[in-house]
């Protein structure tokens, strides 16, 4: 809590800032001050359990084709580490359980639940989340650009996790029937029960790679 | 459930990059070291609090665990390999087809990445009072929340149960218990082959485990000989969703036919008793005969002999019957029992 206090205080303005700010603002601020971000999300919970002893060890993650250093915890869940550490929001936490595939990325071009793998575990592979899938020069990746062509999605809390199970699929099967595609995507589930819209965008984004 | 959105209990992460030096590991920290294969087991039990284990041991950096490869007149599979890279292997698809066909119906794709086929053997128990943390038998009490009269058991044993009610929950086992597998498995003492059907025990032997596993025991691979290589084979699960479930049961058979007459046969069950069910006597009774719908009627009244409902779980014995009677009868010929 001490350096959560210090931040807010340097900058003068703590009673202004809200928590979704706060957080963005952390996570625009880069690596020193992300440490602090996960201080503060524990510490609400724990009292800064964590704050002084996390037992972190500083490892190097390929994420989204960048060298990212972390300081991780052993226990640390990739999806933790993504949103809390490198500010990879993207990448949502739905039941923390591998069961809703909100959190899916692609470890090494396979669909894995960030929720339930550990950060540990991926250092030397390659891992892409949904922010990771544009080009450098901001052009979207086309099941992206077919997700917003086709407006597949209704409130879309899961729709990066469906995009991320479909790229991971289409590149092992580029040109599935409907019924594949919704077999390869199957491990993720939309709430609002989107799910025609949904495979009618993934459907269009397959037909924009093969096109592509 | 209580669903508690944290990072886990610290633990010690300890990552071998062999499999003997794992299996020391496991041996040095005994009952406070957890075998983290895929981890898609082991994560509920951390998450939720219920096991506490100081030392997690990781082989997914053991390279010699991992991959199909030829074995005698069969094959090996590591025990890390992948239920994606099981269903998609060519070999398995060939001759094996039984077992992709069955690691194909496991939970879901992501799932089918990260989850191993050592690991789906090797899971425990899915009866969710054990899950939650109840005191029960499996957990080392002295009492069984899912037996009673108000007992949610819908999903629990109908045979072999002894206290402890809980199914054994996998897809593969009763697949590799068809194709006659021998499980491979590093100990202090050394390796043990065990027959697929031996790998697994009931509560009458150890009711706090599935499995012959012990503190400091390490499954490394399984063996499929060629015998059943290109059978006649038959795998059916049943579930509430086409995604993600648990089998409310499952049937997994392998036959070697004469022009219609069985030759040969082995049949297994799961999720009907704590152990994946092998079904000797019906294997005995329909050797020599015709693999058809009447045969099948007899095998399936003869494979639910014996069996207990629980409250909520008799629809298992009129399912078990007609699971096992499409296993050798075949499906088109299935027709509703009374």
């Amino acid at each position: 809590m001490s350096d959560l206090t210090e931040l807010k205080t340097g900058e003068g303005r703590a009673k202004e800032i809200t928590r979704r700010n706060f957080i963005l603002g952390v996570i625009a601020g880069g690596a020193v001050v992300s440490a602090a971000s996960y201080r503060f999300l524990s510490s609400t919970a724990h009292g800064g359990v964590f704050a002084s002893d996390a037992g972190e060890r500083l490892i190097t993650l390929n994420v989204n084709g960048q060298q990212r250093r972390v300081d991780a915890m052993r226990q640390e869940t990739l999806a933790w580490t993504l949103r809390y550490k490198l500010g990879l929001t993207g990448t949502k936490l739905g039941c923390d359980r591998a069961e809703c595939g909100s959190c899916t990325v692609l470890i090494d071009d396979v669909p894995y639940y960030a929720c339930s793998v550990l950060t540990h575990t991926v250092r030397g592979r390659k891992v892409v989340t949904i922010e990771g899938l544009a080009s450098p020069s901001g052009k979207l990746h086309p099941v992206q650009q077919a997700v917003v062509d086709a407006q597949g999605f209704q409130c879309a809390f899961c729709m990066s996790g469906f995009i991320m199970s479909a790229v991971g699929y289409l590149k092992q099967n580029p040109n599935p029937t409907r019924e594949q595609l919704a077999h390869g995507v199957s491990g993720n589930l939309c709430r609002c029960q989107d799910y025609t819209k949904i495979l009618d965008s993934l459907m269009k984004g397959a037909e924009y790679m093969r096109r592509a | 459930m209580a669903v508690i959105r944290d990072v886990m209990p610290a633990f010690d992460l300890l990552q071998p990059a062999s499999a003997a030096d794992a299996q020391k590991l496991l041996a040095k920290h005994g009952d406070d070291a957890w075998v983290l294969a895929g981890g898609m087991d082991s994560f509920d039990w951390l998450k939720d609090r219920i096991k506490k284990p100081k030392v997690l041991v990781d082989l997914s950096g053991i390279d010699e665990m991992r991959g199909v490869r030829a074995s005698g007149d069969g094959i090996e599979i590591g025990a890390m390999t992948t239920l994606t890279e099981v269903a998609q292997h060519a070999e398995v698809k060939k001759n094996y087809s039984l077992l992709a066909e069955a690691v194909e119906h496991v939970a879901s794709p992501q799932i089918r990445n990260q989850g191993t086929i050592g690991g789906n053997v090797s899971q425990d128990a899915r009866c969710w009072y054990y899950r939650d943390g109840w005191p029960c038998y499996r957990a080392g009490g002295n009492i069984c929340y899912a037996d009673t009269p108000v007992g949610r058991n819908r999903e629990h044993a109908i045979l072999g149960a002894a206290r402890c009610v809980a199914v054994n929950p996998s897809d593969a086992a009763p697949a590799l218990i068809a194709l006659d597998a021998k499980f491979v498995v590093q100990t202090s003492k050394g390796e043990r082959v065990v027959d697929a059907e031996d790998y697994f025990v009931g509560p009458e032997i150890d009711i706090t485990h599935l499995t012959i596993l012990q503190p400091g025991d390490l499954l490394t691979a399984i063996r499929i000989p060629g015998t059943w290589a290109g059978a006649k084979f038959y795998f059916e699960k049943v579930r509430d969703r086409n995604v993600w479930d648990f089998p409310l049961m499952n049937v997994a058979s392998a036959m070697k036919l004469s022009g219609s007459t069985i030759q040969d046969i082995r049949i297994a069950v799961n999720a009907v008793a704590p152990k994946p069910w092998r079904l000797k006597a019906v294997e005995a009774a329909v050797k020599g005969k015709s693999a058809d719908a009447a045969t099948g009627e007899m095998a399936g009244k003869m494979a639910v002999e014996g069996a207990v409902p629980l409250q909520f779980n008799a629809y298992k014995i009129p399912l078990m019957r007609n699971l096992v009677k499409r296993a050798i009868g075949g499906v088109q010929e299935a027709t509703w029992a009374s």
